[in-house]
């Protein structure tokens, strides 16, 4: 085959179902020959935070921002029926039950399979985040235009 | 139709035997036949569209028992 097809992927929300709908599309484009790209923005961001300890940031805003909203793949809500976590709990009960990989496992399937994770420096800037919040995963920091261009080139271009 | 590998997808959901399905062939050299057993309806119309974008050949599907036998045959260049 020549040039290979590329997908891009704007991960805007911090939820659990999305963030596996994400990972789901990103590794069936990966696996049918694709170059993956996922930006992860915003409550996206989320995702890729690693799970342990809160990040310390300046100011009393962007700290309680942070400590409300600490991330980690293991973390991440149901964007309905959370019900305090009882809703995620039977969910992943769910999943269990079919076999289906948690998000941290399809995060890792992802990585294994070639897809590149982007972060986005302007919500990092915004929400006080720095790199080392991030899991090792994340390939690089960028913004609208190295999305502009990935997304430019691609066949498929989702916003989640 | 007889195959050089096989792999059991029985009791996984999309997009476990298509990630499977592709470690797999990877392993495998050209022109050999992997058969792949799964039991989710999604791999009738999975797996010859995943065969088109990679370029492996799609050779059928033979449905036995609530189970699909789907048979693909890696591409040689």
């Amino acid at each position: 085959m020549a040039d290979k097809e590329k997908m891009t992927l704007i991960l805007f929300s911090g939820e659990m179902d999305k963030a596996l709908a994400a990972f789901n599309i990103a590794i069936g484009g990966a696996s049918s020959g694709m170059d993956v790209t996922i930006f992860f923005t915003f409550w996206g961001l989320n995702v890729i935070k690693k799970s342990e300890g809160s990040i310390k940031s300046k100011g009393v805003m962007r700290n309680m921002l942070n400590f409300m909203n600490r991330g980690g793949a293991k973390r991440l809500p149901l964007s309905k029926f959370h019900m305090g976590g009882a809703g995620k709990a039977m969910m992943q009960k769910l999943m269990k039950d079919i076999n289906f990989p948690q998000v941290d496992e399809l995060m890792r399937m992802a990585k294994e399979l070639g897809v590149k994770f982007i972060a986005c420096t302007t919500t990092m800037g915004m929400m006080g985040i720095t790199k080392d919040a991030f899991i090792t995963e994340v390939d690089s920091f960028a913004g609208v235009a190295t999305y502009i261009a990935e997304a430019s080139e691609s066949k498929i271009n989702l916003f989640i | 139709m007889k195959a050089d590998a096989i792999i059991d997808c029985v009791g996984l959901y999309c997009p476990m035997p298509i990630v499977n399905t592709t470690k797999k062939v990877k392993e495998m050299s050209e022109g050999q036949v992997l058969e792949i057993i799964a039991d989710d309806e999604g791999v009738k119309q999975d797996m010859p569209n995943w065969a088109r974008m990679t370029g492996n050949e799609f050779l059928g599907i033979e449905e036995e028992k609530g189970k699909y036998h789907v048979f693909v045959k890696k591409k040689s260049r």
